[in-house]
């Protein structure tokens, strides 16, 4: 069985456009992340090993690369094409130089789906 | 808890640093600290004062903590205020007004300058002449460079490192400077006679007048000094002189407490007073192991052991002494000394390289295949690498020379003072000398912190040895050496010995094992893919795989490309293909709409982007294996037409290919193997210049060579024996893979591998079978070959149903997503 720790609640105020419904954690392999296409913008959203949850802007502010490819350790992701990693928990770039990901509220609904709120 | 009280005496290089130290392992938790600092200040760069005397660096330029940094970290700092006495049974120090108790006592007193007994140095009142000075402190610097305004000529008692190094920065502020030495040549504590004649001539070039074989007996003058009188009975004339006649350390004020003191306090490995369990010394005035030193870098290694001791980060932490490299910051001269300066044991190998015209000469000594000393005058480019072999007592090259002049011809190195500030460095990352000087100047302390910040050397890595050698001249030997470089990965604390020890004792088969049991469960993102690579060496199909611990490419079995598409390599054994074959990836070409067919540098062909989703597709249909184009295994062999085709051809080096790569597709490593079958010497298929390459010979034999490489590394390879028969190819070719996957670092091409090891050991090992692994490597890389499945054939049965999906549709998630309502 897969434990899943939220490690964030559900925002106080949930604007109901901009909550998503991904369906259950177990569709990111532990450890992993995947990309989803959201209504105007695409998602990384990774399933760390401890069974936290965290979500970004899908692609690296370096020169694109698909962050949902990356290494994810601890609450960091490497960017598979040339390295910088990034804290998952705020977007800080912790290697070199580069703008901060954006990153956004995730959380497990009651009925243990994982729930994206988007900026609208 | 409530804090003990840490005083410490002495706010130079070692005391401020070991304050330093505890800060940064939390030790402000457990202290409250206060320091004795007989100098105004805070604490500045003592090594840069010859700089600062110079004038190329400005006074507040070396400061490395101002007063308020004491301040901000709830540091008392009595600055000007010495340390007159210690009370042990009260355990309290004392220094004019100021009273401190204490729990914990650090001594890091320093040295001061030794002052020869000449006549007439002191004047009637019993202070020294006017104009007679010593080159200690930052007060002494400013004193001197006050004194010589407008004045005519200098002279300094002492050519040793520091002499020189004052007589240099006299030079700015006088035209005339001299240098006095006993001896009958200059720095003879860590050059020959040869060097320091050499060394000599280039100071006279630069408007050093030397006088060696030369011993002062007075200083002339009434109230100010006037001349120096020496044993000859000639006269020099001057207006001022700097005697620096070397160091004796502050010991009083231990002496007067009654600790054991001999040439400096006595200290045991954790640097505490063998006769006081709550005093502890460090730096100049501490005596370890019978040595004193005179040099920084064992004293940062002290401070550091002591601050782990003393905030309990590590009590066990031991200094066990230090081995000696000194360097001469004086500008226009590149001289660097390590160890022994001369030898008297025959048994000991002397290299000796001198060019007198431009002022080089290098010497190395080398004992029981290890660097025992070096001298390097003129031209210092091998002088990091060599620092490196000396201190870790690395086995050497055979061919000694490559020490001086490394092999595979690469331009001679420039010193770092000689590059322009805007030259790019690191040409993957774009990161100029300048950034990385500065970045040092920022604060960083090792070359990984540097490399972190600035990227500089993260790319293809073949910069790194510059960024190296810069980071080290613009830190002045305060370079920290990285503990993270000599763990097997940066995020799990041990050496890839002990590494391997822990593994196997505590049973761990996973990459989460490793972090549950040996990190406290914290996990490293940067160390997952090279436990991973670890993990399945030791433990083969034990191995307990966890996809997330690998890099996207051995997730997928393609190479990841700049659009985030992947490229294709199927294996084209031997590199030989046929008409039915090229059809079908001509098929598949078109059907995944390939962007690009090429043929590779590697004998075979790459399809590039293709989507992730159609990887299993692309592979069904070109039903050929996997070429491992992706991941840190043997990749190719190439070969050349060989007997059947080519005129010349002495082996069959096709068959030999296509053998060598049946064998050992897939065998994965430390990093990429790729090889090479070739038919004669002509070396078509570029033998010599592969981790692993057989070349025939006549009479029917197979030349094996190892560790060759021409990518960001060109080397020649080394030959490792003479086999009569493929099989035998075969057979010592996976004996030295085997050796390989199991000794070499995470990331260490053969090139670097063969190199660290030497051919000789690697011979002695797998060619005459002294250690006895022969067999037992044999067997484990058979097992390896047996094991081996081809990767592809997941693409029929993805591990998840999302390996192979790069993007979710937003559908995909289920009819589910849908806008929640609140
Ligand atoms: C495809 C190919 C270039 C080509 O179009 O010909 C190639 C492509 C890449 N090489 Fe290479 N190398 C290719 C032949 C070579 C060769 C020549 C050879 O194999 O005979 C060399 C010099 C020999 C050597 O390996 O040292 C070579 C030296 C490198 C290096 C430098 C390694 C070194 O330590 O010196 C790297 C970087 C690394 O490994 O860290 C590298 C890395 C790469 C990577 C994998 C970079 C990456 O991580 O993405 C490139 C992948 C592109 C892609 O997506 O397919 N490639 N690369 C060649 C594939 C050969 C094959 O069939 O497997
Ligand atoms: C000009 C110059 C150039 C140098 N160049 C190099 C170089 O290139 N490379 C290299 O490795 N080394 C070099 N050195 C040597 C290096 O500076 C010393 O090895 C290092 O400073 C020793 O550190 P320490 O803390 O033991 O002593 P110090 O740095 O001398 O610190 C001791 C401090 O304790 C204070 N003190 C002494 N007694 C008391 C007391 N009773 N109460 C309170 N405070 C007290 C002193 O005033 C001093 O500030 C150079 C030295 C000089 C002077
Ligand atoms: S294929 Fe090799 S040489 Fe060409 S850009 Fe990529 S890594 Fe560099
Ligand atoms: S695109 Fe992410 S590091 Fe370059």
């Amino acid at each position: 069985m897969m434990r899943v720790l939220p490690n964030q609640r559900q925002p106080a105020a949930v604007r109901s456009e901009g909550a998503f419904n991904l369906g259950p954690p177990g569709q990111i392999p532990i450890g992993e992340a995947r990309e989803f296409d959201l209504p105007g913008q695409r998602v990384a959203v990774y399933h760390a090993r401890d069974g936290r949850l965290y979500a970004t802007q899908a692609s690296c502010p370096h020169l694109g690369g698909k962050l949902a490819d990356g290494v994810v350790g601890g609450a960091v992701v490497i960017c598979p094409l040339h390295g910088y990693r990034y804290d998952l928990r705020d977007g800080r770039v912790l290697n070199g130089a580069c703008d901060r990901l954006r990153t956004f509220p995730v959380w497990l609904s009651t009925g243990g789906d994982v729930m994206v709120q988007l900026e609208v | 808890m409530t804090k003990q009280r840490l005083v410490v005496v002495g706010n130079g290089m070692a005391g401020a640093r070991t304050v330093e130290e505890i800060v940064e392992r939390g030790g402000m938790e457990r202290y409250d600290v206060t320091i004795f600092g007989e100098e105004p200040y805070g604490n500045y760069n003592r090594i840069l004062l010859s700089e600062v005397l110079s004038g190329s660096h400005d006074p507040q330029a070396i400061f490395i903590n101002a007063l308020d940094w004491y301040a901000e970290r709830g540091i008392t700092l009595h600055a000007g205020v010495p340390a007159d006495n210690i009370d042990r049974a009260d355990r309290v120090v004392r220094g004019g007004l100021v009273h401190e108790p204490y729990d914990v006592l650090i001594l890091a007193t320093g040295s001061r300058p030794l002052v020869p007994r000449l006549d007439g140095l002191h004047r009637a009142d019993g202070k020294w002449k006017q104009g007679v000075f010593v080159f200690r402190s930052l007060d002494d610097c400013s004193r001197i460079a006050g004194y010589a305004k407008g004045r005519a000529r200098a002279a300094v008692i002492g050519g040793g490192l520091l002499g020189l190094e004052a007589a240099r920065g006299l030079l700015t502020h006088l035209p005339e400077v001299h240098v006095i030495q006993r001896e009958s040549t200059i720095m003879n504590l860590q050059l020959d006679s040869r060097a320091g004649r050499m060394l000599q001539t280039t100071l006279q070039d630069m408007g050093i007048q030397v006088h060696t074989g030369t011993a002062t007996t007075a200083m002339l003058g009434r109230e100010k000094v006037s001349g120096l009188q020496f044993e000859s009975g000639e006269i020099l004339d001057c207006d001022m002189v700097v005697m620096a006649c070397g160091i004796l350390p502050n010991v009083q004020l231990a002496r007067d407490a009654g600790l054991a003191v001999e040439r400096g306090i006595v200290v045991d490995d954790q640097m505490r007073c063998v006769d006081d369990p709550n005093v502890y010394a460090v730096g100049e005035c501490a005596q370890h192991r019978g040595q004193v030193y005179g040099l920084v870098a064992p004293l940062w290694e002290q401070a550091r052991v002591l601050a782990e001791h003393l905030s309990e980060a590590n009590p066990a932490a031991t200094y066990e002494g230090s081995r000696l490299y000194t360097r001469l910051k004086v500008m226009g001269v590149d001289l660097a000394t390590m160890g022994a300066k001369d030898s008297d044991d025959p048994e000991d190998e002397v290299i000796l390289y001198s060019e007198p015209s431009r002022g080089v000469y290098q010497k190395l000594i080398v004992r029981d295949n290890q660097l025992a000393g070096a001298i390097l005058l003129g031209d210092t480019a091998a002088a990091s690498s060599l620092v490196q072999l000396f201190d870790r007592g690395t086995p050497l090259p055979q061919r000694r020379a490559d020490l001086l002049f490394p092999s595979g011809a690469t331009p001679a190195v420039t010193a770092p003072e000689q590059l322009p500030d805007d030259v790019q460095v690191c040409n993957c990352n774009g990161v100029s000398k300048g950034t990385i000087v500065a970045s040092v100047k920022s604060g960083k302390r090792s070359l990984s912190a540097v490399c972190a910040a600035t990227r500089a050397g993260t790319g293809c890595g073949s910069c790194k040895d510059l960024v190296r050698r810069i980071t080290e001249w613009a830190s002045d030997g305060q370079l920290e050496e990285d503990v993270t470089a000599h763990y097997y990965v940066p995020g799990v604390p041990l050496a890839k010995p002990e590494l391997i020890a822990a593994i196997k004792e505590l049973g761990l088969r996973s990459v989460s094992a490793v972090f549950g049991a040996l990190t406290g469960g914290l996990e490293d993102a940067g160390s997952k893919t090279g436990l991973a690579s670890l993990l399945k060496t030791i433990w083969g199909a034990e191995y307990e795989d966890e996809r997330d611990a690998r890099f996207i490419n051995d997730r997928v079995h393609a190479n990841v490309q700049k659009d985030s598409t992947f490229s294709v390599v199927p294996r084209i054994y031997g590199g030989v293909t046929s008409s039915a074959q090229l059809r079908r990836i001509a098929d598949v070409a078109d059907k995944y709409n390939v962007r690009m067919v090429k043929i590779t540098g590697g004998q075979r062909i790459d399809l590039l982007g293709i989507a992730k989703e159609d990887l299993p597709g692309a592979w069904q249909d070109l039903d050929m294996p996997s070429g491992h184009a992706y991941t840190k295994a043997f990749r190719t062999c190439k070969t050349c037409v060989g007997t059947d085709f080519c005129r010349y051809g002495l082996g069959d080096s096709t068959a030999l290919g296509i053998a060598i790569e049946k064998r050992f597709q897939g065998i994965e490593a430390p990093h990429k193997m790729k090889l090479a079958a070739t038919g004669c010497p002509r070396n078509c298929a570029e033998a010599t210049t592969k981790d692993l390459g057989a070349i025939a010979i006549e009479g029917g034999r197979w030349e094996l060579y190892i560790g060759g490489a021409a990518g960001s590394t060109v080397r020649k390879g080394d030959l490792l024996c003479t086999v009569d028969s493929h099989d035998d190819v075969l057979r010592f070719m996976g004996r030295f893979m085997q050796y390989y996957r199991e000794q070499a670092k995470y990331l260490e091409r053969t090139y670097s591998f063969v190199e660290r090891i030497g051919i000789e050991r690697l011979r002695q090992a797998l060619v005459e079978d002294r250690e006895s692994i022969c067999q037992r490597l044999d067997a484990e890389i058979e097992a390896a070959v047996r094991a081996y499945e081809d990767p592809w054939r997941e693409g029929r049965a993805p591990l998840h149903r999302h390996q192979f999906v790069s993007t979710l549709p937003a559908g995909d998630a289920g009819e589910r997503l849908a806008a929640v309502s609140a």
